[in-house]
């Protein structure tokens, strides 16, 4: 079980107030990302529902039960830090124990679940080593490990991946989810890496300034973007959006097109303008066009075949359909 | 709440020591006030009330002015010795050579010897007009041996306390040495500096944090020089080397002015004070929390 | 820097420092060779440097005719046991302010670095005083409390660096975990802890052991430690060169092995973490 409610949840440090009044359900065993810009208060958020934070306000339900005053340990949550937090005076097999010994299970019981979660995390190898002596994704998986072994209510991860390097934080993305799918536990993921959200998430959770923007399937806020920040923090690259003009055309305030919706063409379109930076990776190209009288630079995904380069006069049409209108607050219309 | 109970214990956890400290501070400092103002003779109690007239007797005290200058050039040639030596030192220690270990145990090594031991061994094994090793190596020259602590006593403590603190200013700067960054060496090798432009423009300012953290907390150590003049000339000849703790403790315990050496205390705080405010600025900067 | 240098530059350093090392460390060094003379050898003309008779009669001497085994337990009394108070009072406060810092901890700690800066001379009279008053001059238990006052700051000031580098993460991870406060103290705390509390406690052992101010000014028989016993020699048994060796020897001896294990700890310790 790991159905989580918050109620009125807030926060303030001291004066200032991180996170406003906010309710939010997570179902059981769904995978809920946390996005949002650089302090919007997601670390908080999942620190509340940690017990690491006392709530200033609202309540944290935990399967049913009221856990607002529930200290971090009797809450049945496992979290897995940024830093990874492991002891470096304990071996890789003790820092997985500690949480089961503290809990008082006994040794047998304790030895099995070792074992299961080293084999699980390609650990087995390494339980007799020291943290110091191992690779950023071990470290990792070894936080995993010592997460998973107290088979908790759910996980709790913030911005897990964020200290590895490219190629191993898509390995360690495939091996969380696939763990999701093995366990079928709630899991909590704070990242601000939007193809993370985007690839893992059940429901992607958007905050700005502690106010919660959208809640979603991924393809919901990719397809419906309640407003213009969720339409502009989904995607990449980022969505164009224009004021002025070309969204009174519409009837809007604003307007809001996909780089992935404008086709191109060299002699007829909707909107001119020329080209400045042009990105060729094969098998997309991305524009940047300049000159449109729309926005300074306006952002364009084309086939990879599409040879245009620096310099070049080029037509945009933006597909009707895909089309976003906000109006003046910055809502959907 | 969990973390509003914390802070209630980490109080409780704070106030044993902050209690100590203050206690420390304010008991002996305000009775020290207290007797500055009194006709205070420790072996004939009886103490009455006098106003300024200690601070007034002590600072035209005809030690005062000599016990004053004899602080600053004690603690200025101090300095000027051991920081330059320092940087010196921590250049040479911080090159490659065999048995760097070893080297750094022998110049660290006088700042763990007690001042009572170095004074003295200072004093009869080499400054010995006699038997000292300075008098043989004197008269193996076929000069006259000096009798450093009866000719030149303020200048003698001047080395021994240097001897003692030399290590303290190389094993710091040597540490800041070890932390300069070798790229920027290496960058600015590339950009064409020299040995001298680089030592002056990249390795000095690199280690100018250091050496003021060096100079004000060797200064305030230097302010309260005491067993070194104790065991060695007790001040004299005359006055030539009594500086202000020393004049101070001869005030209060050999000759029992109680107030007096009191009103003495008061001055050694306020000049402790004017560096400490100093000290404090250098070192609250780097506390980031 | 990193350059490879020439074996001949090489060589050349490695005299130049070895001559100074030795230079500065001659005073002990041929304080060392000197304990072990006959006061005759000590100090003949001219100086003689290894080929003499080595003998152990001034150490026989010093222990059998001055006690020195009082001064040398008090010595050990007053440094360890004015650490080891220091530390109790120390480590619950460097620690709450290390883990829980609130708006006056960087306050709290310089203030307590400015206790520091008092000149002791300052206090001397009132001190004396009042411990004559209470029947507690020459006692170790007014040294160990002044000792341990003395060394407070530091001693705080140093377990506050060192906890700080303890990331909060990994105590929060702890809390997770299911550790209580008491688990957290003896399974994460303490084991990381350790080596920051040794450290703490060999430099304040060592500076402990080296005051000379009360020690001097408070002690005259009964508490005396090393360093009034030393002062003993001041004249005119201190031309007796080779016993005078052989005493500061004892003294220093111990220390100056700790000292060489401390090297870097005495760095952080005494700059107040200015520098590291
Ligand atoms: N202990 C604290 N005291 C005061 N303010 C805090 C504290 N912790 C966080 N804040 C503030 O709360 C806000 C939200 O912080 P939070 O760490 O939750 O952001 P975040 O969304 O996790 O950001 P990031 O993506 O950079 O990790 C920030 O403005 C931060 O400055
Ligand atoms: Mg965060």
């Amino acid at each position: 079980m790991g159905q989580i409610t918050l109620e009125n949840v807030a926060k303030s440090f001291g004066e200032v107030e991180v996170i406003p009044p906010l309710d939010l359900t997570i179902e059981d065993g769904e995978f809920v990302v946390f996005v949002g810009p650089s302090g919007c208060g997601k670390s908080t958020l999942l620190r509340l529902i940690a017990g690491l934070e006392d709530v200033s306000g609202g309540k944290i339900v935990i399967d049913g039960s009221d856990a607002t005053q529930a200290s971090p340990a009797k809450r049945g949550l496992a979290m897995v830090f940024q830093s990874y937090a492991l002891y470096p005076h304990m071996s890789v097999r003790k820092n997985i124990a500690f949480p089961m010994k503290m809990a008082g299970i006994d040794e047998a019981e304790q030895k099995r679940r070792i074992d299961s979660a080293a084999k699980a995390l390609n650990l087995t190898d390494y339980l007799d080593r020291r943290p110091g002596q191992l690779s950023g994704g071990q470290r990792q998986r070894v936080a995993i490990g010592r997460a998973i072994v107290r088979e908790p209510a759910a996980f709790l991860f913030d911005e897990p991946l964020s200290n590895l390097d490219a190629a191993l934080r898509v390995g360690m993305r495939l091996e969380i989810s696939e763990l999701h799918n093995r366990l079928k536990t709630t899991m909590i993921y704070v990242t601000h890496d939007q193809v993370e959200a985007m690839t893992m998430a059940d429901k992607i959770v958007v905050l700005q300034a502690g106010r919660i923007e959208q809640v979603g399937s991924p393809l919901e806020l990719y397809r419906n973007p309640r407003n213009v920040f969720v339409a502009g923090f989904i995607g990449s690259p980022k969505m164009n959006l224009f004021t002025g003009a070309a969204a009174v055309e519409y009837g809007a305030e604003t307007i809001g097109v996909r780089p992935e919706h404008v086709s191109v063409s060299a002699d007829s379109g909707k909107w001119k303008g020329r080209i400045g930076v042009s990105e060729h990776l094969g098998s997309d190209s991305f524009f940047y066009v300049e000159d449109t009288g729309l926005a300074d630079a306006v952002t364009v995904r084309a086939d990879g075949e599409v040879a245009f380069r620096h310099g070049d006069e080029i037509w945009l049409t933006p597909a009707e359909d895909k089309i976003h209108r906000f109006d003046k607050n910055g809502d959907r219309m | 709440m969990a973390t509003q109970r914390a802070h209630k214990a980490a109080r409780l956890m704070i106030s044993p020591s902050v209690i100590l400290l203050l206690a420390w501070m304010i008991i002996p400092l305000g009775t020290t006030i207290y007797f500055s103002f009194l006709r205070y003779n420790i072996l004939t109690p009886p103490a009455s009330w006098t106003g300024f007239e200690n601070y007034y007797y002590f600072l035209t005290d005809p030690a005062f002015i000599p016990a004053l200058v004899n602080t600053l050039v004690l603690v200025l040639g101090v300095l000027a010795i051991t920081t330059i030596g320092g940087i010196l030192l921590a250049l040479l220690l911080n090159m490659e050579f065999w048995g760097q270990g070893i080297v750094r145990i022998l110049v660290i090594s006088p700042f763990f010897v007690m001042p009572t031991v170095s004074a003295l061994v200072w004093k009869n094994m080499f400054m010995n007009p006699v038997n000292g090793l300075f008098a043989h190596l004197f008269r193996a020259f076929g000069l006259q041996p000096v009798d450093f602590l009866s000719t030149l006593p303020l200048l003698s403590i001047t080395i021994m306390v240097a001897w003692a603190w030399l290590p303290f200013a190389t094993l710091i700067l040597l540490t800041a040495l070890q932390s300069l960054d070798s790229e920027q060496m290496e960058a600015a090798e590339m950009d064409g500096a020299g040995w001298l432009s680089r030592f002056i423009y990249l390795t000095l300012p690199h280690l100018t944090r250091s050496i003021t953290v060096v100079v004000l907390i060797q200064t305030i150590f230097l302010l309260a020089v005491f067993a070194e003049i104790y065991v060695t000339t007790a001040g004299g000849p005359g006055y030539a080397s009594t500086n202000i703790p020393f004049l101070i403790y001869n005030l209060s315990l050999k000759q029992f002015d109680a107030g007096m050496g009191a009103a003495g205390g008061v001055i050694a705080v306020i000049i402790a004070n004017i560096v400490a405010f100093f000290l404090m600025r250098a070192v609250g900067k780097n506390l980031e929390l | 820097m990193a350059r490879q240098t020439t074996t001949g530059q090489r060589a050349l350093v490695t005299a130049v420092a070895w001559g100074i090392g030795i230079l500065i460390s001659f005073p002990i060094i041929w304080t060392v060779l000197t304990s072990f003379k006959t006061e005759a050898t000590a100090i003949a003309s001219p100086p003689v440097w290894f080929s003499f008779d080595w003998t152990l009669q001034n150490y026989i001497d010093v222990n059998t005719r001055s006690d020195y085994a009082r001064y040398f337990m008090n010595s050990v009394v007053i440094s360890i046991g004015s650490t080891l108070l220091g530390l109790a009072v120390a480590i619950p406060a460097a620690w709450s302010m290390a883990f829980q810092p609130t708006k006056n901890t960087k306050n709290v700690l310089m203030w307590m670095l400015s206790t520091k800066m008092m000149p002791a001379v300052g206090v001397l009279v009132p001190v004396y005083m009042g411990l004559r008053s209470m029947g507690l001059l020459d006692s170790r238990t007014a040294l160990v409390i002044i000792m341990m006052l003395m060394n407070l700051p530091i001693i705080v000031w140093m377990l506050f660096t060192y906890f700080r580098e303890i990331p909060g993460e990994i105590l929060e991870a702890a809390r997770m975990d299911g550790a209580n406060l008491r688990n957290e103290i003896i399974y994460v705390l303490t084991p990381m802890t350790v080596p920051g509390i040794a450290s703490t406690l060999l430099l304040n052992v060592i500076l402990a052991w080296n005051e000379a101010f009360w020690t001097l000014n408070l002690t005259t028989t009964n508490a005396a430690p090393l360093t009034a016993f030393i002062a003993s020699f001041s004249s005119p048994q201190g031309l007796f060169y080779a016993k005078l060796s052989a005493a500061s020897t004892m003294a220093i001896a111990p220390i100056l092995i700790l000292g060489w294990f401390s090297q870097k700890q005495l760095v952080r310790g005494l700059t107040f973490g200015a520098v590291k």
